[in-house]
């Protein structure tokens, strides 16, 4: 999630240009849930990963897979495609 | 500042218009004939075949292609400038919105039309006022002086660093646009020297401070996705922008002022100050009424008139200023609002009233749709149907269609 503060009108750059890069760009409060991955079910297949629209799953060193929440929309793409069903979508608060 | 030197000749508005932008040069025109816009198209034509500008003709294929181009051209850092009327107007709507929401300071001459269908080439003023909302500033002109004067001038409005927002001129179709009067003009340099060169809008790109156009070296995005979290913030932007065009607007005109001794005004009261029964208006139509006024007033009826010539920003101190306290007040419009409570300017002269402790009575006289003439008797008409509500102090009719068959 994205915490930092967003500057209002009187700051924002004119005529709507982006001020920051898109990778600066904190998209992860769009999304009303959020993936949530079991490691203790996990196979390590990395489809999550190869899936993801937005690249906000990343293999880790030991192999599992984690979520990027500054940039998950939430679209469940990962947990509908995981093979043994070790992702869950919830709701966020 | 000594006045320029200006000589007077003969141009119907469509050419004041065509000849006020070829002083300017613009970089870009792009633009689609309309009746009754076509002769500025045409006669730019010609300028730029005659090798007498520098600007790049588009012959697009429709308006929306004329204003997409416009847009472009202006995201570039070009000045654009485009012509057009009625249904051309409409088939650009979206466009309207994405100049403005981009702040891109491009002129457009709009020979205001009714809007089809059924089809009609005739002034009124429907299509500017579909236009309203856009985000555009709207001036009206009421004679082809003040075509010529608003061409020149507009670029001034258009690129102040206060506004940087698009300017629609409107001019009535036929009755301006096709009518031949006298009009000074100034010579080429000193509108040259007027404009200057375009002026661009800071802003702040992922590498700091820059120029608001497309420039590989410093490198930024016009035009992107903006959503709930920013899109809103924006066009409060955009608010505030028209806003502060009203200063703006006034320091241009009053610059204007010096360099060719005219006055432009936002709003022109006359004969008000001690009035009783006065019409508010925009347009052609507005030297009719002066001359219905001073026939009233040679017959002892206090009647006065206050003419709008902008719009967007609505200029709602000068126009309390103007009507102050009239107790009966004619709105004569050349649009509609189909089911709504009344035209757009009646609305607008009524909320701008609304909270005044001495508001006047004010009636809606919706006038020459499509064309259809506004005569002196129907001006007549209307200031008799005011003193009968001052003379009754209510107002049983609000929204009447003037010379209309039954």
């Amino acid at each position: 999630m994205s915490d930092e503060k967003k500057r209002g009108w009187k700051t924002l750059p004119k005529g709507a240009v982006p001020y920051k890069s898109s990778k600066d760009y904190k998209t992860g409060d769009w999304g009303v849930a959020k993936p949530v991955i079991d490691h203790q079910k996990c196979s390590k297949c990395t489809l999550c990963h190869f899936f993801c629209p937005e690249g906000a799953i990343t293999v880790r060193a030991d192999g599992y897979t984690e979520v990027n929440e500054e940039y998950c929309k939430g679209c469940g793409v990962c947990a509908n495609e995981c093979p043994v069903k070790c992702i869950k979508m919830e709701m966020k608060k | 500042m000594m006045i320029a030197k200006q000589k007077m000749t003969g141009l119907n508005g469509d050419e004041a218009s065509a000849f006020a932008t070829k002083q300017v040069d613009p970089d870009v025109v792009a633009a689609y004939p309309i009746t009754p816009q076509t002769i500025i198209v045409e006669k730019y034509s010609e300028y730029v075949a005659d090798g007498l500008v520098g600007s790049e003709f588009v012959a697009v294929e429709s308006e929306h292609s004329a204003l997409s181009a416009c847009v472009g051209a202006s995201a570039a850092g070009a000045r654009a400038f485009t012509a057009t009327a009625a249904n051309g107007l409409a088939l650009m709507w979206e466009i309207l919105y994405v100049a403005a929401g981009l702040r891109q300071p491009i002129v457009m001459a709009v020979a205001n039309r009714c809007l089809g269908g059924p089809i009609n080439i005739h002034n009124d003023h429907s299509d500017a006022m579909g236009a309203r909302d856009a985000g555009w500033v709207q001036l009206f002109c009421e004679n082809n002086q003040e075509v010529y004067d608003t061409s020149v001038e507009a670029w001034r409005i258009a690129e102040h660093p206060d506004v940087q927002l698009p300017v629609m001129v409107n001019f009535d179709g036929f009755t301006i646009s096709h009518t031949m009067e006298n009009v000074y003009i100034l010579e080429d340099a000193d509108v040259k020297k007027f404009v200057g060169k375009r002026v661009y809008m800071k802003t702040e790109g992922p590498r700091g401070e820059v120029e608001f156009r497309l420039d590989p070296e410093t490198p930024i995005t016009i035009g992107p996705l903006d959503l709930q979290d920013f899109y809103f913030e924006h066009k409060v932007q955009q608010m505030e922008a028209m806003k502060g065009a009203l200063k703006a607007i006034n320091s241009v005109d009053k610059e204007f002022e010096k360099v060719t001794g005219r006055k432009l005004e936002f709003v022109y009261p006359y004969k008000m100050e001690d009035a009783e029964v006065a019409v508010v208006g925009m347009g052609s139509v507005m030297g009719t009424i002066r001359e219905v006024v001073d026939e009233l007033r040679a017959e002892g009826v206090k009647a006065g008139l206050v003419k709008l010539r902008l719009f967007r920003p609505f200029p709602v101190e000068d126009l309390k200023k103007a009507i102050g306290n009239v107790p009966a007040l004619g709105v004569m419009e050349k649009a509609y609002s189909i089911g709504g409570p009344g035209a757009p300017l009646y609305e607008e002269v009524k909320t701008t009233l609304y909270d005044s402790p001495k508001r006047p009575l004010i009636a809606d006289y919706i006038n020459g749709l499509g064309g259809k003439d506004t005569s002196p008797e129907m001006i007549r008409g209307v200031f008799k149907s005011l003193q009968k509500i001052k003379e009754k102090g209510t107002v049983d009719e609000p929204v009447s269609y003037v010379g209309v068959r039954e």
